[in-house]
């Protein structure tokens, strides 16, 4: 279903050192750093996985995800997704996939989520029955019915968070990436978005790739794990693998360590 | 299509939503037209030579730039559009099945639409009922107004084709902040909003009838007035549908050129 090999991609970002001569001098000559955000990347996904893509903060997760989405292109590599190429077929391929950005939003943001929700209706084609049902399994599943008539700007994250999710999906997505789709929710929030993830995957059979920097949703959802890390893939197996590997406890009493210390230590072995 | 209508429709019912800022708009617009009028009067009456527009003409000039500010300013902006650029949101735009120049388009023309929906009627039902000097007259034929409303209308299609390269320049270089600046003043004098286009020097005036701006602002409202005959004014339209077909192939491709490169910003 998705197949990923060799990826690269490279940024430049401009840099020099502190102080008013560098300033100046950069005026005249910039120099760039070349960073590698990914090397040589490459996985392959079933369909109705749900895969946990782990790494620490700027391994290259989010940029995996941005391809993969059609939002990037690759310097090279290959990655065929429902049998096309995300940068080559953009609209084709976008119609399949559904995407949530945690940190951003697809909403508009000053006008009640509804008319969001008729405008994707809109954009994605969806027909007037397939719309009207997945709404309303949507509203149901996620509780949106109060919200429906609220302007964007006047939800709380969770709220909010709970309508991205909704709007990924109203065209009926075989394919959902989540870019940190918890982040910044409270517990109640959070157990609810991990629970209707759950069951996407399970009721509707939506492969489900999900980046997250909390180790719990992975428990919760993920079964397989990708581990990356200075834009390489480190590992790609089962979650309670490395759990076991790193989870046993270090100072010889019973309790084994949290699931934060177990992944800490698990970026520490890999150097990442 | 229906994706770029509904884009249009979202937009508009957004720029609905704002009332007191329509009726606080209209309010500023009278005041700037009475004084541009204001200052007209107070030239022509100093000068000597005969003003290449009449008093009544500029009033009339000057009313509709005020009734149609939405259409013809080119420093009129789409704020959520730039931040959305500016923060990376703008990534949801590429997942979309559509195509980004039409959408955005969509919803910059609406936007600009919404915006003159609610101002134009006060600022033209006002403007024909004040006294002689001051008042906006009816147009001269049946004729005349059929060429205004399509010179507006085309006009407005161009102008909205050149404010896309502000947006894709943001996209370009993430910071809208240079092309405001630069487009707009530029942008605006060229138009003819600041000074009518026959009032120009006569060097100044052939540079800008080359330039696209005053399709926009100088043809309708003059054709309008009576001051673009109507041979013209057909001749106007013809330009007006070059002059957009130049402006979308060229903006398509920028815009597209600009995707490949980007790198969206944070997280």
């Amino acid at each position: 279903m998705i197949t990923v090999r060799g990826l690269n991609k490279t940024y430049l970002v401009a840099e020099r050192s502190s102080g008013f001569r560098e300033a100046a001098a950069s005026l005249w000559r910039r120099r760039y750093r070349k960073i590698e955000a990914l090397r040589d990347v490459g996985f392959s996904i079933g369909e109705g996985e749900i895969v946990g893509y782990i790494g620490p903060n700027g391994a290259g997760k989010s940029t995996t995800i941005k391809v993969m989405s059609g939002i990037l292109v690759p310097d090279s590599g290959t990655c065929e997704i429902l049998g096309r190429t995300p940068w080559k077929e953009r609209k084709a391929h976008v119609r399949g996939i559904g995407v949530v950005f945690g940190q951003r939003s697809q909403l508009w943001w000053d006008v009640p989520v509804i008319d969001s929700f008729e405008l994707l209706r809109d954009i994605y084609r969806v027909s007037p029955v397939d719309y009207r049902r997945n709404l309303d399994e949507l509203v149901g599943e996620l509780d949106l019915a109060p919200l429906l008539g609220t302007p964007t700007r006047q939800l709380s994250l969770g709220q909010r968070m709970r309508c991205e999710l909704a709007a990924s999906l109203l065209h009926g997505p075989r394919i959902l990436f989540l870019d940190e789709p918890t982040i910044g929710l409270d517990a109640v929030a959070k157990l609810a978005v991990r629970a209707f993830i759950k069951r996407v995957n399970e009721e509707r059979g939506v492969t489900v790739i999900l980046t997250t920097h909390d180790a719990h949703d992975i428990e919760a959802l993920a079964e397989r794990v990708i581990l990356i890390g200075k834009g390489r893939i480190l590992y790609d197996g089962a979650f309670a693998v490395l759990c076991e590997r790193y989870g046993e406890s270090e100072d010889g009493s019973d309790s084994p360590p949290s699931l934060e210390r177990t992944v800490a230590r698990l970026y520490g072995e890999y150097g990442i | 299509m229906i994706a770029y209508i509904s884009a249009f429709r979202i937009r508009l019912i957004r720029g609905l939503q704002y009332r007191v800022a329509a009726l606080a708009g209209v309010g500023t617009q009278f005041f700037w037209g009475f004084m541009l009028i204001m200052v007209f009067q107070a030239f022509a009456s100093n000068s000597r030579e005969s003003s290449p527009m009449s008093l009544s003409q500029i009033a009339s000039y000057v009313w509709l730039q005020q009734a149609f500010l939405a259409f013809v300013m080119l420093w009129f902006r789409d704020a959520e559009l730039f931040a959305l650029i500016v923060s990376g949101d703008v990534a949801y735009e590429f997942t979309r099945p559509v195509d980004l120049y039409g959408f955005w388009y969509a919803r910059l023309l609406a936007g600009r639409l919404a915006s003159a929906a609610l101002r134009c009627l006060p600022i033209l039902i006002v403007a024909a009922l004040l006294p002689a000097p001051f008042t906006l007259l009816p147009p001269t034929c049946p004729a005349s107004l059929l060429l205004f409303v399509t010179t507006l209308f085309l006009g407005l299609l161009v102008l909205v084709a050149i404010s896309m390269f502000v947006y894709i320049l943001t996209f370009a270089t993430k910071s809208p902040m240079a092309s405001f600046l630069v487009v707009g003043p530029v942008g605006e004098f060229c138009a003819g909003m600041i000074v009518p286009i026959p009032m120009m020097p006569d060097a100044v005036r052939r540079v800008v009838m080359v330039l696209p701006f005053r399709l926009a602002t100088d043809l309708p409202f003059r054709t309008y007035s009576g001051s673009i005959g109507s041979v013209e004014a057909l001749e106007g339209i013809v330009l007006q549908l070059l002059w957009l077909a130049v402006l979308v192939a060229v903006g398509r491709a920028a815009l597209a050129r600009a995707a490949v490169h980007a790198s969206i910003l944070g997280g």
